[in-house]
């Protein structure tokens, strides 16, 4: 940072150009490509969740039953909701990098300007 | 009786180390606080740091605002003496996150400025959208510095083995003194400088207690886990329902706790203010990576304590100690390292509560200065020096509000306090944050009645249950007007919360700002127009 003084200012936008790029068919890709992944993958991640909640709280027999030593089917769905969020974590940051980085930055620099988009990259 | 008064007299250690520790750990946090404070000018720098960090360095600091006093000594504690039930605190605190990663962090990052509010009245009516933001804000920061107070005075007992209540009482003065200082001196910066090194601090000192427990067990978990239920002669404390599965109503009531711990995490004001810190939304995202691999790791090491403390000092002695639940990590450490260990431990527990508290107190005070003075009383034409003396100055209101409140809730049970605030900040916030982000007709009326009626029904129904008034362990425990059965009130507010705005935009019949709209979600997307991190001076 630092080395281009890019101050507070905002890059004036008229409420005309965002209604145009809102209604533009890259935008409504990117909307299209953001919303079809993160919705469902926030709705089966919470059913998981919640499965493994309403066993926890509701099936203390099936939960106990030992699965190597004393390790029990609890503690093993225990980890394995950590290890789900570590994937699903891993998962969308590779989406995003690949299907939803490329575009916004792109209709960013049209906005913006080839002096504003230079200034973000050098950062 | 008597061996338990005479545990109760004495602690482990040595109270002249745990100071030195601590008295170390505070000089060279505040060295650090003050230089890197030095170009604390705009309202930018106060607030958000000159949105100078690295996702990395911000994603270190929100596991530090993060991993509360109440998940270190609380988890620890809860598993040591409740087994399984107390793991699946960590798992709900854990999975939360994604909730975070998914919606939230880069959308907000992309169309807010400093505070929560400035997301949700983004394309609404100004003032009571942030007025309702604000409060919002400051009852969940409340909530949460009460129980970051009430856990200092808990564990100064254990520590420093001052057992009276006026000895306790001085600490916290000391702590909330601490605290003042290097918020008003640090500003956002010095706050999340603090944070860094206390996480770095805590998750090294869990790191190398988790393989000296798995050692003593050959590095075998089953041989730990099995060596916990011989000292605690229970084999249940390996299987759900110890302490949630007793009755009908205990199992809802963890059900309720699951959905508040999920649902809160994306929704507390003071989290959401982090990734105002960071000059991009890809930085913020960097940041919610980088915090899911810290706290899961950590959570993974508190499974490990919890059951070494379950087996190496067992529950009756972790219950007999002064501090009780909250003890069983540093007696774990004093089993293991003895007086220097635990001597370490301590310190970063000190140190956990005061960068926590002063990661709440820069929140409450910037929405206040923020929202309040700078756009509801000055209608957006406050100077930004007047803004951020006005921020200085709430500050030192809060740290005053805090010990006292903190001296008043000494002794309140830590984990659940701060529950609570997951569970206000559930109802009263989560909702509109997703509708103003994702639901194009959403509107004022919405957002309004949503976090009023969220944040009223979670209050009512808190000082309606069982946690206020009607049992032995309860606040008021003469009293008896518990109508609500359930301690935690999520599993009704939080579905209110979401119909009262959903209901209150169908009924809305005033048109919607459709340029607002577009500018919001096309920079929420592609960070058109975003803050740029400030120049250096």
């Amino acid at each position: 940072m630092g080395n281009v003084a890019l101050k507070e200012e905002e890059v004036v936008v008229s409420a005309e150009t965002f209604h145009q790029v809102q209604e533009s068919e890259e935008f409504q890709e990117l909307r299209k490509r953001h919303r079809s992944f993160v919705f469902p993958l926030a709705i089966a991640f919470l059913l998981w969740y919640f499965a493994y909640v309403l066993l926890a709280g509701y099936a203390h027999d099936f939960m106990s039953i030992k699965v190597f030593g004393s390790v029990n089917v609890g503690l093993l769905l225990g980890m394995l909701q950590i290890v789900s969020t570590f994937a699903i974590t891993t998962w969308y940051v590779s989406y995003a990098g690949r299907r939803l980085d490329p575009i916004a930055s792109k209709i960013r620099h049209e906005i913006e300007g080839p002096l504003a988009a230079a200034t973000k990259e050098s950062k | 009786m008597n061996i338990h008064l005479a545990a109760a007299a004495t602690s482990p250690g040595d109270p002249i180390l745990n100071i030195s520790i601590f008295g170390a750990f505070v000089a060279i946090t505040l060295i650090i606080v003050v230089r890197a404070s030095r170009n604390n000018k705009t309202a930018a720098d106060y607030y958000a740091a000159g949105r100078s960090f690295t996702g990395g360095q911000n994603g270190t600091a929100i596991a530090g605002d993060y991993l509360s006093a109440a998940s270190f000594l609380g988890i620890v504690g809860a598993i040591a003496i409740t087994g399984y039930d107390g793991f699946m605190y960590s798992i709900g605190f854990l999975v939360a996150w994604l909730v975070a990663l998914l919606l939230v962090a880069e959308l907000l990052r992309n169309t807010g400025k400093y505070t929560m509010a400035d997301v949700l009245s983004f394309r609404l009516k100004q003032r009571p959208v942030r007025i309702a933001a604000a409060i919002t804000t400051l009852v969940v920061c409340f909530f949460y510095l009460l129980a970051q107070m009430a856990g200092a005075g808990g564990l100064v007992a254990l520590l420093l083995g001052i057992n009276d209540k006026l000895g306790q009482s001085v600490v916290i003065v000391v702590v909330g003194a601490l605290m003042i200082v290097y918020v008003l001196i640090g500003g956002m910066k010095g706050t999340t400088w603090v944070q860094i090194i206390k996480a770095v601090l805590l998750i090294a000192g869990a790191a190398v207690m988790t393989v000296w427990v798995l050692a003593l067990h050959g590095f075998n978990f089953s041989t730990l886990l099995d060596a916990a239920v011989s000292t605690a002669n229970n084999p249940e404390i390996l299987n759900p329902g110890l302490k949630y599965g007793l009755n009908d109503i205990t199992k809802l009531d963890f059900i309720s706790l699951a959905l508040a711990l999920v649902l809160g995490t994306a929704a507390l004001p003071h989290v959401l203010m982090r990734f105002y810190t960071v000059p991009t939304a890809k930085e913020a995202r960097r940041s919610v990576v980088w915090a899911i691999w810290l706290i899961g790791g950590f959570y993974i090491f508190t499974l490990v304590l919890g059951y070494g403390a379950a087996a190496l000092i067992g529950a009756d002695r972790i219950l007999a100690s002064p501090g009780g639940v909250n003890s069983a990590a540093p007696l774990l450490a004093f089993e293991l390292g003895g007086p220097v260990l635990l001597g370490l431990i301590s310190a970063v527990a000190f140190a956990t509560i005061l960068a926590v508290v002063a990661g709440l107190t820069i929140t409450a005070a910037a929405s206040f200065a923020h929202d309040i003075y700078a756009s509801v009383v000055k209608k957006g034409n406050a100077r930004p020096e007047d803004e951020v003396k006005v921020a200085r100055r709430t500050v030192i209101i809060i740290g005053i509000v805090a010990i006292i409140g903190g001296i008043g809730a000494n002794g309140q049970n830590v984990a659940f306090l701060v529950a609570l605030a997951f569970a206000v900040a559930a109802s009263a916030n989560l909702p509109t944050i997703l509708y103003s982000l994702f639901w194009k007709k959403f509107s004022t009326q919405g957002a309004v009645w949503s976090m009023y009626g969220g944040l009223a029904s979670a209050i009512l129904l808190i000082a309606f249950s069982p946690v206020v008034s009607g049992t032995e362990t309860s606040m008021i425990p003469g009293a008896d007007f518990a109508i609500f059965p359930l301690s935690n009130p999520g599993l009704v507010s939080i579905p209110l919360a979401f119909i009262l705005g959903w209901l209150g935009t169908v009924l809305d019949k005033v048109p919607r700002d459709i340029a607002k709209q577009a500018e919001m979600e096309v920079r929420s997307l592609t960070g058109v127009g975003a803050e740029k991190e400030a120049v250096d001076h």
